[in-house]
């Protein structure tokens, strides 16, 4: 929703950053269902997530929008002229109007469901890998069966003192060519692969010495044994909270944003919610529903960023002036 | 109607009548049956709506498929019951079936 929103406000020459926690665009369009055909589109019968991602990325181009990916907005405060934003790396933006697209929520690891993992989070357990330096001369066990788990299985075993690969079954998302090179590695003796699911972390202080995996042992399936660990990734995937926004003082409903129907501006003057993210009486959380609330906020962020200057209305069929800024004239 | 018993990890149980055609997901949220999430409404695409189905249906509900397959590799706890919930669809000859619901989905 917020490629749509550039779109919209671009059209009213209102231009604009976007930053978002994913390492690409299109939201839960792009991670959640890139292949995934979607029938309700208004004048396509049917696009998947990432053909109508890359179809909206063509749209806005012409208002050169400036990403900030891997990036989330941790803090929002109102300031002179507008607010400042920060985002959980320190980086600082100051904007006129901020519009929240954030759909269902901020993408964070699955966290697994381990008694007491989170006094590991962060020390021996991590959801990601900032430096691979981190991980030398440790015992790494990596849990999951797609391409997160099987890059840092193969990335991290050159450096690590060992790494175990953990899943549920023999059979893997990723890449062929990287379970190939897993396949290879376990082989000769340089990797190892455990068949089966972590069931419990043992350590003290956060310092994780070894987990108990239930799984098949010598044909006997459903066995619970020790496998040594100092290091554990585990890559179950992404769920969506609400995370930061429920600290900036705005109306929620149910944790959804509320807005008016005329404007989609919160309770907060110059911030508005579009998309999945908000809520309102009839809402629903339609991607077309997006589109249109994507519009009507932008007549009233343009009275922001220019105050006093008056929106006309046109129609990007007839206006000469619109159609120059899409670059058609 | 096709009736379907939810068992929740602590026990409790409950006995829900179902549509034939509605999935077994739909019908825990209809029926506001705890446990049950389904961040992604049905697509398939989240792994919270995870179940395990009852021994003695295990033949009549079917295998995953393979795209259910690889979106069990998010859920916790996987044991050779666990079907996606979204991807059971009702019909009569499922009349009476149980599925148990797992301690966490998240």
């Amino acid at each position: 929703m917020g490629l749509f929103a550039v779109f919209e406000l671009g059209l009213l020459d209102v231009k604009a950053h976007v930053i978002d926690i994913l390492d690409k665009p299109g939201g839960q369009c792009a991670e959640l269902y890139p292949e995934k055909p979607i029938y309700d589109i208004p004048g396509l019968p049917v696009v998947t997530g990432q053909e109508l991602t890359g179809r909206l990325l063509e749209q806005i181009k012409p208002f050169e929008p400036v990403f900030h990916f891997g990036e989330r907005v941790d803090a929002l405060r109102r300031v002179e002229g507008g607010f400042e934003v920060e985002t959980g790396d320190g980086s600082t933006f100051f904007a006129k109007v901020i519009i929240i697209a954030a759909g269902g929520g901020s993408f964070t690891p699955k966290r697994p469901p381990l008694a007491g993992i989170e006094a590991f989070e962060g020390k021996s357990v991590f959801y990601a890998v900032r430096k691979v330096d981190a991980f030398r001369g440790k015992s790494v066990v990596i849990a999951g069966g797609g391409d997160s788990a099987l890059d840092w299985t193969l990335n991290l075993q050159p450096v690590a003192k060992s790494v175990t690969l953990i899943h549920r079954r023999d059979e893997f998302r990723a890449a062929p060519d990287s379970v190939n090179k897993m396949r290879a590695l376990v082989s000769e003796g340089r990797l190892k692969f455990v068949l089966g699911q972590v069931t419990k972390l043992n350590g003290e202080q956060g310092e994780l010495r070894s987990l108990m995996v239930r799984g098949p042992v010598n044909g006997r399936p459903e066995q619970e044994f020790e496998v040594e660990a100092e290091r554990l990734l585990p890559f179950f995937g992404l769920t969506m909270k609400l995370g930061p926004i429920a600290n900036w003082g705005l109306n929620l409903h149910e944790n959804l944003i509320a807005v008016d129907t005329e404007k989609f501006e919160t309770s907060e003057p110059g911030i508005f919610a579009i998309g999945d993210i908000n809520w309102y009486p009839g809402k629903l959380k339609l991607i077309l529903s997006g589109f249109h609330e994507a519009a009507l906020m932008a007549q009233q962020a343009h009275r922001y960023v220019y105050p006093g200057k008056k929106v006309v209305f046109q129609y990007t069929t007839s206006s000469s002036s619109l159609q120059k800024k899409l670059g058609i004239r | 109607m096709v009736k379907v018993t939810y068992i929740e990890h602590n026990g409790t149980a409950h006995e829900v009548e179902g549509q034939a055609g509605q999935t077994v997901m739909e019908t825990a949220i209809k029926n506001a049956v705890p446990g049950i999430i389904a961040e992604c409404g049905g697509a398939c695409s989240c792994a919270t709506c995870h179940v395990y189905v009852d021994d003695a249906w295990k033949e009549k509900t079917g295998s995953p498929s393979p795209m259910e397959e690889d979106m069990l590799d998010f859920a916790f706890d996987v044991r050779p019951t666990s079907r996606l919930s979204c991807q059971i669809r009702l019909k009569p000859e499922l009349d009476g079936l149980v599925v148990r619901i797992p301690e966490h989905q998240n």
